[in-house]
């Protein structure tokens, strides 16, 4: 742990950011947080989109880190959410509640129960820091973590290995039989992913979600409130939070990281650097080839970063006439409908029947002047097209709109404003190379004690006083500050 | 399918037409995708003229990389251990290089040719490394090894013939280089060499490597100048105590055992590391490593007796296996058995340390246990290798 007199110096105010930031003040460090952009909040930030209307990166969460909230103390600050029914929009529509469908489907309320239950004795690996092969775990942690998965039983124990490291496509394709709910399956393990459903090892990204939150959660007030509420519990312990102050350096003097430079030319000293910024930006881009051996600076610049996910807003005179419109949308009819459009993304092109998960926010927390807005994640979107950006750009708005017309076919006379972030405006927006939702990609091969590198899997970096607590460490991003916390929790372990 | 070697032949060296015809063994063997002599008919009389008058030996197949811009130094020094500040334009240095856990991934000579212009000569292949250690440094590096000839002329009368053949060296020191005329184009010659005796290497475009032989056969034939093979230099340095990767050691990146790698330390290399010049890749790990201490050590050995004890293991107290022979040789010059070998650090200082030696005898092996001592190496360090000007004769 720093000592009380020491200066920390975070870098982003995203939710990792804020969380981390907030337990080292709250160990009495001298925490300045620093962020690029005018408002804290990372995905969570609200940014004005057309005159008037402001949308959130992120539009739904599965939940803040429970350490976080508590530690945090966000209830206090105002933070609720308000759990959301799924709804699978097609000629027959589908509504899930709470792992259930209306009809009762057995088959899916089983698989749903099993996959469920993988997801509660895996969950506790988020809020540790990842296992290593090497020295320094926390055998005693791990062996009660082992023996809860064991306590599954034998039969789901052995399904538990079994199914670990399958796709989302076998998954859905054995255990079920309506294809929607199989399309719902392969678009739920895929969402935020570079990755179709028959793509190797998506259903462990599927059990990351479900360990998360078990529930699909809207925050009262809008996205904005966990950015608000993350907000107030930083200042409250202390920490000042300064906005619109780019980090261009970290700077070093010999193995030791000493400050920060800011674009503005400004140095700041600091004892503890902490980076929640993608790891291979820290590393290469902010740290420099020159004081990093050259295998880990080759290495940081091969961590696969590709967004998948285009985010559509739309201003909207009046809500469209639908049912079931305070739910999480989802069209994704079938699996094959899922890995069609995720398939021309792979040669850099744009899918011609996109699939989305859609929400009108409005229809919970309503404007006063009585206008609406709808958010969608469209998947999949190339992160480097090959017809260029602005061309891409416009195919994927049309095919999306056409999507989106299709089954909610009163929509296009009410759109005011409409605007698509292909991955790499998102990345231009939110400094994550790539544009993905995790800046390293949740994917096996980067996950856990390989999440961003084996090297750095433990939150430090061969720089002293350097460490990642970003969504590109483990557990990954999202809305929940879990890397934040793990992070700080690392240091106060390791001072 | 039937295999067909002769699609993917080796490739001649630029001495090849005149070294072939001389190869009276027709003994040939691959050295990086080239054909070179392994033995043109006598090793011990190619060894002898190493130690009494001179030898060539064609150098091509070794590995050249260029490396020039503003920022070369810079590089190199992030690349290698050495600190590079410290050489001067025309001169050379012994360097190595190593990952980021600090194992050796190779050794070689880097040459200094300018202020921004350098050449690295080694054994192995490195232009990946090399190339993911340039991202950041405005440099280019550049593969010259089919474009630079090098030939290596070494042994007491190397500078006689050098200067019977119009090319005086005479004030040219230990790792200096000079450029002088050589048709109508120019040689570059390095005091440097493989052999641990007075010796030059010799470098030119291929067009120009005939016309160079055959001045220095001219000049060399009254002199005893003959061409060398393999198993005569590989005689000569182990007797000068250097180390070859794949046989002393296994460059980092390719041992598939993970703890076949070896640091610098334990390669008697760490004289070379210069923790005071800056960053550098390894750096960090060879700081812990100087802390904590190295696994293993890279020795010389004195054995009784005249059996070479070529892959022989050591023993403590002639029970506990603590290490292995990695090049061993019945050394005419010095009139021991010497060898080169990898022991365990603890007994680096060779007490009570045995070698278990097979020697084969009229088709009879006969096993023999003797003691060891660790000594200095070169195991031959003759005057001549330094003095400026050289001895004439």
């Amino acid at each position: 742990m720093p000592t009380p007199s020491s200066e920390v110096i975070v870098i982003g105010a995203g939710p990792n950011g804020l969380a981390c930031a907030t337990r080292l003040a709250q160990k009495g460090a001298k925490v300045t947080l620093l962020d690029a952009l005018p408002m804290p909040g990372g995905g969570a930030t609200p940014r004005e989109f057309a005159p008037g209307f402001t949308t959130t990166l992120a539009h739904l969460t599965r939940g803040i880190d429970a350490r976080v909230a508590k530690g945090m103390d966000l209830e206090r600050y105002g933070l609720g959410f308000q759990t959301l029914q799924t709804t699978l929009l097609g000629p027959n529509p589908v509504t899930i509640s709470r792992g259930k469908t209306a009809s009762q489907d057995a088959d899916f309320a089983r698989l749903h129960d099993r996959l469920t239950q993988f997801a509660r004795v895996l969950a506790p690996f988020r809020a540790i820091p990842a296992p290593t092969l090497g020295k320094g775990n926390d055998w005693l942690t791990l062996a009660r973590l082992g023996l809860g998965i064991r306590a599954l039983g034998k039969t789901e124990f052995r399904e538990l290995l079994r199914m670990l490291l399958t796709n989302a496509a076998d998954v859905a394709e054995d255990d079920l039989t309506d294809q929607r709910l199989q399309g719902y399956i392969a678009f739920e393990a895929t969402l935020g992913a570079w990755a179709g459903p028959r793509s190797p090892n998506t259903l462990i990204l599927l059990l990351n979600h479900l360990a998360t939150g078990p529930d699909v959660l809207a925050p009262k007030g809008g996205m904005q409130a966990v950015a608000q509420a993350m907000t107030k519990a930083a200042e409250a312990a202390g920490v000042t939070i300064r906005q619109n102050a780019r980090v261009t350096r970290i700077v070093t003097n010999g193995d030791t990281a000493t400050g920060v430079e800011l674009a503005s030319g400004e140095a700041l000293a600091g004892k503890t650097i902490v980076s929640t910024l993608h790891p291979g930006l820290t590393l290469r881009d902010l740290v420099g080839p020159r004081v990093l051996d050259a295998g880990l600076y080759t290495r940081a610049g091969h961590i696969h970063s590709r967004g998948g996910t285009a985010r559509l807003t739309l201003a909207l005179k009046s809500l469209p006439n639908i049912d079931n419109l305070e739910n999480r949308l989802i069209i994704a009819p079938s699996v094959n409908a899922v890995e069609n459009a995720f398939n021309p993304v792979k040669y850099g092109q744009i899918p011609d029947v996109p699939v989305l998960e859609v929400f009108f926010p409005t229809s919970l927390d309503p404007r006063p002047d009585g206008l609406h807005i709808l958010t969608a994640n469209v998947q999949f979107a190339p992160h480097m097209p090959v017809d260029g950006l602005d061309q891409a750009r416009a195919q994927m708005l049309e095919n999306t709109l056409r999507v989106l017309a299709a089954h909610i076919p009163d929509l296009r006379p009410l759109i005011l404003h409409c605007e698509l972030l292909m991955p790499q405006d998102v990345a231009a927006l939110y400094g994550n190379p790539g544009g993905n939702w995790h800046h390293a990609e949740l994917a096996v091969e980067q996950m856990l004690f390989l999440r961003p590198l084996r090297d750095l899997s433990q939150y430090r970096t061969p720089i002293e006083g350097l460490w990642l607590a970003g969504a590109g460490s483990h557990p990954g991003g999202g809305i929940t500050g879990a890397a934040g916390w793990n992070a700080a929790l690392a240091m106060e372990g390791a001072l | 399918m039937t295999l067909r070697f002769d699609l993917t032949p080796l490739l001649p060296t630029a001495f090849a037409a005149r070294t072939e015809p001389l190869n009276r063994l027709m003994r040939f063997g691959p050295w990086a995708g080239y054909r070179t002599a392994l033995c043109y008919g006598d090793t011990e009389m190619e060894y002898a003229a190493i130690r009494n008058t001179a030898m060539v030996y064609d150098l091509c197949p070794m590995t050249k990389y260029r490396i020039t811009g503003v920022e070369a130094e810079d590089y190199l020094q992030r690349l290698t251990l050495r600190n590079v500040k410290k050489l001067p334009v025309d001169a050379v240095h012994y360097t190595a290089w190593v990952n980021d856990a600090g194992k050796v991934l190779d050794d070689g000579t880097l040459f200094r040719l300018g202020p921004q212009d350098f050449m690295i000569c080694c054994q192995e292949r490195h232009l990946p490394w090399l190339l993911d250690s340039a991202h950041g440094f405005d440099i280019t590096v550049t593969d010259q090894t089919a474009d630079l000839a090098g030939l290596s002329l070494q042994g007491p009368l190397a500078a006689t013939i050098l200067a019977k053949a119009g090319l005086d060296v005479a004030a040219l020191k230990p790792f200096r280089l000079t450029r002088l005329p050589l048709g109508n184009g120019q040689v570059m010659i390095s005091r440097t060499g493989f052999t641990g005796d007075l010796g030059y290497e010799l470098w030119v475009t291929p067009d120009l490597a005939l016309p160079l032989w055959d001045r220095l056969e001219q000049a060399g034939s009254v002199y005893g100048l003959r061409p060398a093979g393999n198993d005569a230099l590989n005689l000569a340095r182990i007797e000068a105590g250097f180390v070859i990767a794949t046989v002393d050691f296994i460059p980092a990146h390719q041992a598939l055992r993970e703890d076949r790698a070896r640091s610098p330390f334990e390669l008697g290399l760490g004289w070379m590391v210069d923790f005071d010049k800056g960053p550098f890749t390894g750096r960090r790990a060879l700081l812990r490593e100087r802390e904590t201490g190295s696994k293993w050590a890279l020795v010389g050995l004195d054995i009784p007796g005249n059996v070479a004890a070529e892959g022989a293991i050591l023993y403590h107290a002639k029970r506990h296996e603590v290490g292995h022979v990695t090049s061993a040789a019945w050394s005419p010059i010095t009139k021991r058995s010497i060898a080169i070998a990898e022991i365990s650090a603890k007994h680096a200082k060779g007490s009570d340390v045995w070698v278990e030696i097979y020697a084969e005898r009229e088709l009879h092996y006969a096993k023999l246990m003797l003691p060891v001592r660790v000594v200095e190496r070169p195991f031959f360090n003759p005057a001549r290798k330094r003095a400026t000007p050289p001895e004439r004769f």
